[in-house]
């Protein structure tokens, strides 16, 4: 069973880069940004980590988003993603090759790998982390999440244990610029799989075509709280988005109001977003719906009351009834960005 | 017969807690306990394949005593038994050292009976890590099933079941062996209302209490000395800088905010 892992000989950052029928999940790219940062800081080497079948065409993209290594492990069997054998080829490789820390997303998928990666190895693991550094003097990994609804934030350390592992949700870090001609070096590393260790098969992948909205992809999001009132006030707001090509988001309270369906749920149990723009209108700005979205770049707040706290981290705010000025940021929205002359 | 544990975990109801506008604080005063709301959409999945199949639902929880409360609940809503994990040398566990005491009370269930299905909510809205399921699923060797929002079959006989788990954007159908622990998501069923006489003889039941003595522990893994990861500092969340109010009646406001953005370039012009 896990006891305390030597600190000595682990040396490297790791990123998992995560794919599912070759598609990489956006935050491994991410990731990779956020990891160069903390290779630099170390004076250490940035790798990737590439599991599944026939997925070695991906290794130019993680040269070019910044690793400079990548482990490559493909098989058959790793080719649908089951929890045992990821587990079982991500500890592996990382008893063999000693990283000192270890990023995955806190997708669906990175969370279901990470929390048993995690357990095999007896380190420790922080969900949702948004902002990573390291300490210049000990050289551990600050971790900092929110914690007790986001009211705080909390920075944990994992001093004794190796590697130290983190996952970051997507759009958290920003996404780094592409270096077309990079190269790096490539490991592959054969391994011994067979199918009855996978434990389970995946019977069919059915897209969700209703569900097919991209919260944290969006750039522009206009999203209600408690203050829009009712389902049918919500057209006010996708008149708004329509105008501007954006999305709709809701608030928890909107949310279990049943004016939108819990895919819109902006905040800590929602989608953390990081739009260009986000409206918020008729949301007060409970924290744990401010985790979700101050990394926007610009924040609108429209609200009747002016003592809402969402007004504090707004970069602009209008005091106001939104059914009145929702439908003139419309029309404001519509004559301006007309085309023609003016 | 199907043999299934489900950890229950009580929390505080993040829902209520709010934020003093004048003071920009978590009021926490009067914030009740709560059954972790996915927690109580595993214990109504167990009790309808007990309904469904035949066996027997044992609620599991970690914590002080007056954690009972969530295994009461649990009862209310149909589990057989309920059995609380509570020690002080449990306290400062983080989820490694959780899933570890977890897994060793499940452990000395199965040496009772052998558990075939173990149920976690997807994850706990105060931590919010998503890390103790797969943490147990890992320590007993179970096929690891998260995020499930449908159960299609169960089959002793053949040793599988079969569930739909919720992904970004899609939906997984996936058959796993037997022993198995499934997280669950709200989409997985709706809650059954709790009957008056199942109330009064959860109200009733013994719970069970179980020391670090009645699971054989290392005591290097439990509490804070079995957990990796520890809090450096905690601190207010940097401020946003910004809150300019723009003036005016909505048409005006309207006018001068839309001709910012549109400056700023951050809205782009068509």
């Amino acid at each position: 069973m896990p006891a305390d892992t030597a600190n000595t000989g682990y040396r490297g950052v790791w990123v998992f880069i995560e794919q599912v029928g070759g598609e990489v999940a956006p935050v491994s790219w991410e990731l990779l940004g956020a990891g160069r940062q903390l290779a630099d800081a170390l004076g250490v080497e940035l790798a990737g980590v590439l599991l599944g079948q026939g997925v070695a065409g991906l290794v130019t993209e993680a040269w070019a988003y910044g690793a400079d290594k990548v482990y490559l492990v493909e098989d058959p069997v790793l080719g649908p993603y089951r929890t045992a054998p990821y587990a079982r080829a991500l500890v592996q490789l990382v008893k063999e090759y000693k990283p000192e820390i270890l990023l995955l997303g806190a997708t669906s998928l990175g969370r279901d790998l990470s929390g048993a990666v995690a357990t095999s190895l007896g380190t420790g693991l922080t969900a949702d982390c948004t902002s990573l550094t390291i300490d210049p003097e000990t050289r551990l990994l600050e971790q900092t999440r929110p914690a007790f609804g986001g009211n705080v934030m909390a920075t944990i350390l994992c001093r004794r244990h190796r590697p130290q592992m983190a996952t970051v949700r997507p759009r958290v870090m920003p996404m780094p610029s592409r270096q077309e001609d990079r190269r790096g070096e490539l490991v592959r590393v054969d391994m011994a799989f067979n199918e009855a260790e996978a434990r389970a098969e995946v019977i069919e992948i059915i897209e969700e075509k209703n569900k097919a909205i991209y919260l944290d992809r969006a750039e522009i999001i206009v999203a209600g709280g408690r203050g829009v009132g009712s389902k049918e006030n919500f057209r006010l707001l996708e008149e708004l988005a329509g105008v501007l090509g954006g999305t709709l988001g809701a608030s928890r309270a909107a949310v279990e109001a049943g004016w939108l369906p819990p895919e819109y749920q902006v905040g800590q149990t929602g989608t953390t977003v990081r739009p260009k723009v986000y409206f918020a209108i008729g949301i007060s700005g409970a924290i744990q719906h401010l985790v979700g979205m101050q990394g926007a770049d610009v924040i609108v707040a429209v609200n009747n009351d002016p003592q809402a706290p969402i007004f504090k981290i707004a970069t602009y705010g209008i005091v106001g009834d939104f059914r009145e000025v929702v439908p003139a940021l419309t029309a404001e929205f519509h004559r301006q960005l007309a085309p023609g002359p003016g | 017969m199907l043999q299934m544990v489900v950890c229950v975990k009580q929390v505080p109801d993040t829902a209520e807690v709010r934020i003093d506008p004048r003071t920009n604080t978590l009021v926490r005063a009067g914030v009740p306990a709560i059954i972790n709301p996915f927690d109580a959409h595993a214990v109504e999945a167990a009790v309808r394949l007990k309904e469904k199949y035949g066996g027997r639902v044992t609620a599991l929880s970690m914590g002080p005593l007056q954690a009972e409360e969530v295994l009461r609940r649990a009862l209310g809503m149909g589990a057989d038994r309920a059995i609380l994990l509570t020690d002080r040398a449990f306290a400062g566990s983080d989820t490694l050292a959780t899933s570890y005491i977890l897994a060793r009370a499940i452990e000395a269930l199965s040496r009772e009976t052998p558990v075939d299905l173990v149920f976690c909510g997807k994850q706990a809205i105060d931590g919010d890590t998503a890390q103790v399921g797969p943490g147990i699923a890992t320590r007993l060797g179970f096929t690891q099933l998260t995020y499930c929002m449908a159960i299609d079959a169960v089959d002793l006989e053949q040793g599988y079941i079969q569930v739909q788990r919720k992904l970004e954007g899609k939906r997984e159908i996936i058959r796993g062996r037997l022993p198995a622990l499934l997280t669950v998501v709200k989409d997985l069923n709706e809650l059954s209302y709790l009957s008056l006489p199942a109330l009064i003889r959860a109200a009733l039941a013994t719970i069970t209490t179980w020391n670090k003595d009645n699971l054989d522990l290392d005591p290097a893994q439990i509490g804070l000395k079995g957990s990796p990861t520890s809090v450096r500092r905690i601190f207010a969340p940097p401020a946003r800088p910004g809150g300019e109010i723009i003036p005016g009646e909505p048409r005006a406001a309207a006018a001068t905010l839309v001709a910012r953005l549109v400056q700023m370039k951050i809205i782009a012009d068509k």
